[in-house]
């Protein structure tokens, strides 16, 4: 008893001086090097499990981008190279908590996460909070992929931006493709069960009711994400339900099995997408699903606008053989934080928030992108392709088949309002 | 509606006995080492994926013979080189051991093959319908699938009751010592069922990599789903095994088909609940819904009511 409190009153007496030390060592140290400190961007999303491919590509194209555009043209900010920092979250929102300490710990404060909105909502509220508790050391969160609209809307947050359209832009123009056809007459709605695909159900109701009342809903589906084993008994309920075309936002596995077990049942309907591409889906298509699955998606497919982004796929499948450039807004999300960086010669997240906040900026595909500064959502234009193998040029996953557009809507017509009322932090 | 119930019924079997094709492997193994072999579900998986590979150069055939064959030879090493020195450290130690085999082989496959779902079809000549009923398409690889599983059924039946190899195994299973005194190699035997245990969770995964998609979670979804059958047949009960899988891929099949849930019981009482009520969720629920959570539900009830499973005999 009397031993342990000398030694607590020992190194009781030792622990400020220590701190003190270790504290200088560490500012001399960072002083020393600061010219050649890299700029640290996590890179939150599932590493591994069952949607590991999807958050792998996305990692590749971000490292790709950062080493392209920046590191071996010197750096960002005079001289700093940017070192993207992977953090695996399993696409679980509890993993993402514990991800998220880490990148605390590791003092990290900028984050790029796109996988599951369930997952963006939980790192988004989780973020506010630090941040409120923590000023002066706050993170932001670049979602180049978590589509739920309400992280925008309701739940906006000034430390949130997003770089994908979310889902009732997409479903505003896939529902006015779908509006066009006059063979449709009847859809089936079927979707992962969690907030995405509810909003995506919601929605295109919604929309459809309003474009084309003469089109019935014929089926509105639910099923547990990432749990199915087989989809022929729900495209059996398709086919009985004498639906004319399937909307669907699933993705990954989920996505795959479903086009599989239409095309194998010998159903041959139109199904419109969100995420039918790349990650082996294309190949696994192939053929039978030529001409029959539509993809909305922002930016454009074949043939690619700029001399400037052929060469950017050209070069990133020269370094990356077996990945393909899915998701070019992870490219414009990181081009518009480092335009930020530099404009305001900071790495802080909130002067880079700032300078964020109404930025127009102009994507290696030539066309000018906003972020508003209301809600912190980006405006692009957005397209509506369809799987083939004819005017290819760059194809997905190797297989000769790829996406080639075929509806094109400019950035002023994707706008809608937001309902966000967002809380400014005061500095 | 007919249609529906006639297709949810083909499926349901189609299901169940590829789900007993990884089941009868995983409680023969039970039965005889007394461990749940958790990496089961990697050995389908590894089925899978070396028939994929196996197919790009010598067609699906090829694959059909030789990846069974293949998983089989690794399955018998794990348990020679594994297993077998594992054991003396007692059934925790087995459980860790398979446990953390199954990451090594989820890992391994994803270090070789990548994370991306693999392109891996149906051989063309079955690529037709077998036949079309009131405008639905039963797809002839599916009644391949089935007859391969009935096929599997049909001989792991007769050889285990039937031979005399099968009648030395059942021997091993109750009284392996005095079957080792009778001059027969009871570690050589424990081999054997590993392999042919892991081979037919390879060839399952073989004949469902095309249909199911290969992917490296493919093991994680059709993991857990396997030990509540065993469970819920009785552990290293052959009979029960079977009749928990058709059992569930009927009832999940069945449940996915239906259209009924919460609002029309709610209807049938006369009770109705606003849109804004705080349990909406609930209320608004439906089978198809839950279908999935429905193995799990029947394994509590099994476990509850029956802890042995439908089949198993009480342990003394």
């Amino acid at each position: 008893m009397k031993n342990s409190q000398l030694l607590t009153k020992i190194f009781g007496s030792f622990r400020k001086p220590l701190l003190a030390i270790s504290l200088g060592c560490v500012l001399i140290i960072s002083s020393t090097s600061s010219a050649q400190e890299p700029v640290r961007i996590a890179f939150m999303d599932p590493l591994s499990g069952t949607f590991a491919s999807i958050g792998n590509t996305g990692k590749t194209i971000l490292e790709f981008a950062a080493d392209y555009f920046y590191n071996s043209k010197g750096g960002i900010l005079g001289g700093r190279m940017i070192e993207i920092v992977p953090l695996d979250n399993k696409q679980s929102p509890t993993e993402t908590q514990l991800q998220f300490r880490r990148a605390i710990s590791d003092d990290l404060h900028i984050i790029f996460q796109g996988n599951s909105s369930a997952v963006a909502s939980t790192l988004s509220q989780t973020i506010s909070r630090h941040n409120r508790r923590n000023p002066e050391q706050e993170v932001l969160q670049i979602n180049y992929s978590a589509v739920d609209p309400i992280l925008t809307e309701d739940n906006c947050s000034f430390w949130h931006f997003r770089f994908d359209a979310h889902a009732n832009m997409k479903l505003d123009i896939l529902t006015d493709f779908i509006a066009a056809d006059e063979d449709i007459k009847s859809m089936y709605i079927i979707g992962q069960d969690y907030s995405f695909g509810q909003v995506v159900s919601d929605t295109t109701i919604r929309l459809l009711n309003e474009k084309r009342p003469d089109i019935e809903i014929v089926g509105n589906e639910f099923h547990p994400i990432g749990q199915v084993k087989d989809f022929t008994p729900y495209v059996t309920k398709i086919v009985s339900s004498g639906a004319d075309a399937v909307i669907t936002g699933n993705f990954g596995a989920d996505m795959v099995s479903l086009a599989r077990s239409i095309i194998d049942s010998g159903l041959d309907i139109p199904i419109y997408t969100f995420y039918a591409a790349y990650d082996g889906i294309t190949a696994t298509l192939g053929e039978s699903g030529k001409d029959r699955i539509r993809l909305v998606h922002n930016g454009v497919a074949n043939p690619l606008p700029t001399e400037l982004r052929k060469q950017f796929n050209r070069d990133f499948k020269i370094a990356h053989p077996n990945y393909d450039v899915t998701q070019p807004r992870i490219v414009n999300a990181l081009q518009m934080v480092v335009t930020a960086m530099e404009k305001t010669q900071s790495t802080d997240p909130y002067d880079i928030a700032l300078a964020l906040e109404d930025m127009r900026f102009t994507t290696m595909g030539g066309e000018e992108i906003w972020m508003r500064g209301e809600d912190h959502q980006i405006f692009q234009q957005l397209s509506v392709s369809v799987h083939t193998d004819e005017g290819v040029e760059f194809d997905a996953d190797n297989s000769g088949f790829g996406l080639v557009t075929e509806y094109q809507v400019p950035m002023e017509e994707t706008i809608l309002e937001s309902s966000c009322q967002m809380r400014r932090p005061r500095r | 509606m007919l249609e529906v119930f006639i297709f949810a019924t083909l499926n349901g079997l189609v299901t169940g006995f590829l789900l007993f094709m990884l089941a009868s492997g995983l409680t023969l193994i039970f039965s005889m080492m007394g461990v749940l072999n958790f990496a089961h579900a990697s050995f389908y998986m590894l089925g899978a994926y070396f028939a994929y590979s196996l197919s790009l150069y010598f067609g699906f055939w090829t694959g059909l013979i030789f990846a069974p064959i293949i998983v089989g030879v690794l399955g018998a090493m794990v348990e020679r080189y594994g297993l077998r020195r594992v054991h003396q450290s007692g059934h925790v130690a087995e459980l860790v051991f398979t446990f953390g085999l199954a990451f090594l082989i989820e890992e391994s496959i994803q270090f070789f093959w990548g994370r991306d779902t693999k392109n891996y079809q149906t051989p063309e000549l079955l690529d037709f319908p077998l036949f079309t009923l009131l405008g639905q398409e039963f797809s002839a690889y599916r009644g391949f699938m089935m007859t391969i599983s009935v096929g599997i059924f049909i001989g792991l039946y007769y050889v285990l009751t039937k031979s005399r190899v099968g009648i030395i195994i059942q021997a091993a299973i109750t009284h392996p010592q005095t079957v080792s005194n009778l001059g027969h190699n009871v570690p050589l035997i424990f081999m054997g069922v590993f392999g042919m245990g892991t081979a037919l969770a390879g060839l399952a995964g073989v004949i469902a990599g095309p249909v199911l998609t290969t992917f490296p979670g493919m093991a994680t979804v059709l993991g857990s789903i396997v030990f509540v059958i065993v469970v819920i047949g009785g552990l290293g009960s052959l009979a029960g095994a079977f009749i928990a899988s058709l059992l569930i891929g009927l009832l999940q099949s069945y449940a996915i088909a239906s259209d009924v849930g919460m609002p029309d019981l709610l209807n049938l009482l006369g009770v109705s609940f606003e849109r804004g009520h705080p349990l909406n969720d609930l209320w608004t629920m439906n089978l198809p819904q839950i279908a999935p959570v429905l193995p799990y539900l029947l394994l509590v009830l099994v476990l509850i009511f029956r802890p042995t499973g439908l089949m198993g005999k009480r342990e003394e």
